[in-house]
């Protein structure tokens, strides 16, 4: 059906929609966030839930606490080298379709504490992220308008063909190795099949702009 | 408060054998030290802490400092003679230090509203003689900043109730906050690198 004839419908008073519309509706208009936080921007996260910002205008406000009823997962905060593995478990243990939100500087590089030996640089070396936020941290709307990002990705999937979404192909994986304890850092460091590291100049120390898929 | 000097010679004479040394502060703010021996470490604790006069009841403070081997350069003008003559000769004399792992408690009297109390408690070197009485039965507020100290720079506290790494992982050999410390090598890269950490990135892009 093309828009000018649905314009047309809908002008009439005839409603269409088809079924990947209906169902894109659905998921993103009621993402179930789990409740957890890891340091201050957690603090953020808790006011953009509350009444001045009120994320239940965009239909998130369900916080679960278990991971099980969880669809949306917040890293609000700096994930250290010892709580990663328990992020990634909580990942694992969400049901699919699921979206992951770093929030703030450490989560999505390691932010001010970069270059400590105890903080994991960026949550997307071990589990795919849909949303990077930058800030530090962010301000309640820079999270709205991450909401307001994924869901716009969520309504622009397909559901059928080659750039079908994650949870609707049946080989690719829902849950992530954890990464273990090791001597003197988690091992493996990273998961190579979802983040290698962006090729730097080395003359002037710049990433090139290649996207490393 | 007493003095540094009054307080080292009343408790050197209740605690026969111990030595304590004054560690003084050449800075401004002239902030002087007790370095305990090792040995004595518990008893001269209790003594501060019971003494009438000090009654050093509260530990608010407790860290760790690493010091390193190192090596003093000293230049020394001699006279000589040589061949008959008075010569002047300059001569470098190189003296080693072993470096060794210190703590430091800052010690402070509620009752009495006076303080800080500084001592010091040092190991014989940095790689096995790394034992060190704990103080934790004397300030039980202690506990938790010996084991960060044990996990971050490695000296072990005899007597500690509850000697575990806090902060990083069992299972973690490393630590970190020993100046010899070299961290994972997880720095891949860095959106703006300069200087020593465009060369860490650098060195993975081989």
């Amino acid at each position: 059906m093309d828009d000018a004839l649905r314009n047309e419908l809908s002008r009439q008073g005839v409603f269409t929609t088809s079924l990947e519309e209906l169902y894109n509706w659905g998921r993103k208009n009621s993402l179930w966030p789990l409740s957890f936080g890891l340091a201050c921007c957690a603090i953020e996260m808790m006011a953009a839930s509350m009444a001045r910002w009120d994320l239940a205008r965009f239909g998130a406000e369900v916080f679960r606490p278990s991971p099980r009823q969880a669809d949306l997962m917040i890293v609000a905060g700096t994930v250290t080298k010892k709580m990663a593995p328990q992020v990634v478990r909580l990942y694992n243990q969400m049901p699919e379709p699921k979206y992951v939100i770093a929030m703030g500087a450490c989560a999505i590089s390691g932010g001010p504490f970069k270059q400590g030996y105890n903080v994991l640089k960026g949550i997307d070396r071990y589990i795919p992220v849909d949303v990077h936020i930058p800030g530090c941290p962010p301000r309640p709307e820079a999270l709205l308008h991450a909401l307001i990002t994924l869901q716009e990705k969520i309504d622009a999937q397909a559901l059928t063909g080659e750039r079908r979404p994650r949870h609707l192909v049946p080989d690719a994986p829902s849950e992530f190795p954890v990464p273990q304890y090791g001597e003197h850092d988690l091992e493996p460091s990273r998961n190579s099949d979802l983040w290698r590291p962006p090729r730097v100049d080395s003359e002037s120390g710049i990433p090139h702009a290649e996207k490393v898929a | 408060m007493e003095a540094l000097e009054s307080i080292k010679s009343r408790i050197e004479a209740a605690i026969p054998g111990s030595k304590l040394t004054i560690v003084a502060d050449t800075g401004s703010a002239a902030q002087h030290s007790l370095w305990v021996d090792s040995g004595h470490g518990r008893e001269v604790a209790a003594v501060l802490r019971d003494d009438p006069q000090l009654r050093l009841d509260y530990a608010s403070n407790v860290t760790g400092v690493d010091w390193l081997d190192k090596v003093m350069k000293e230049t020394v003008k001699t006279k000589q003679v040589i061949e008959g003559v008075d010569r002047e000769i300059q001569q470098t004399i190189e003296t080693k230090h072993p470096g060794y792992l210190e703590v430091v408690y800052h010690l402070y009297s509620m009752e009495l509203k006076h303080g800080p109390l500084i001592i010091r408690l040092r190991t014989d070197n940095r790689s096995d003689q790394v034992r060190l009485p704990s103080l934790t039965p004397i300030w039980r507020g202690a506990e938790f900043q010996e084991r960060e100290i044990y996990d971050l720079f490695g000296i072990v506290f005899e007597g500690h109730p509850d000697l575990r790494r806090i902060l990083m992982w069992d299972g973690f050999k490393d630590h970190p906050m020993r100046k010899d410390y070299i961290e994972p090598d997880d720095y891949e890269y860095e959106p703006t690198a300069h200087d020593e950490i465009a060369e860490k990135a650098a060195r993975h892009q081989k």
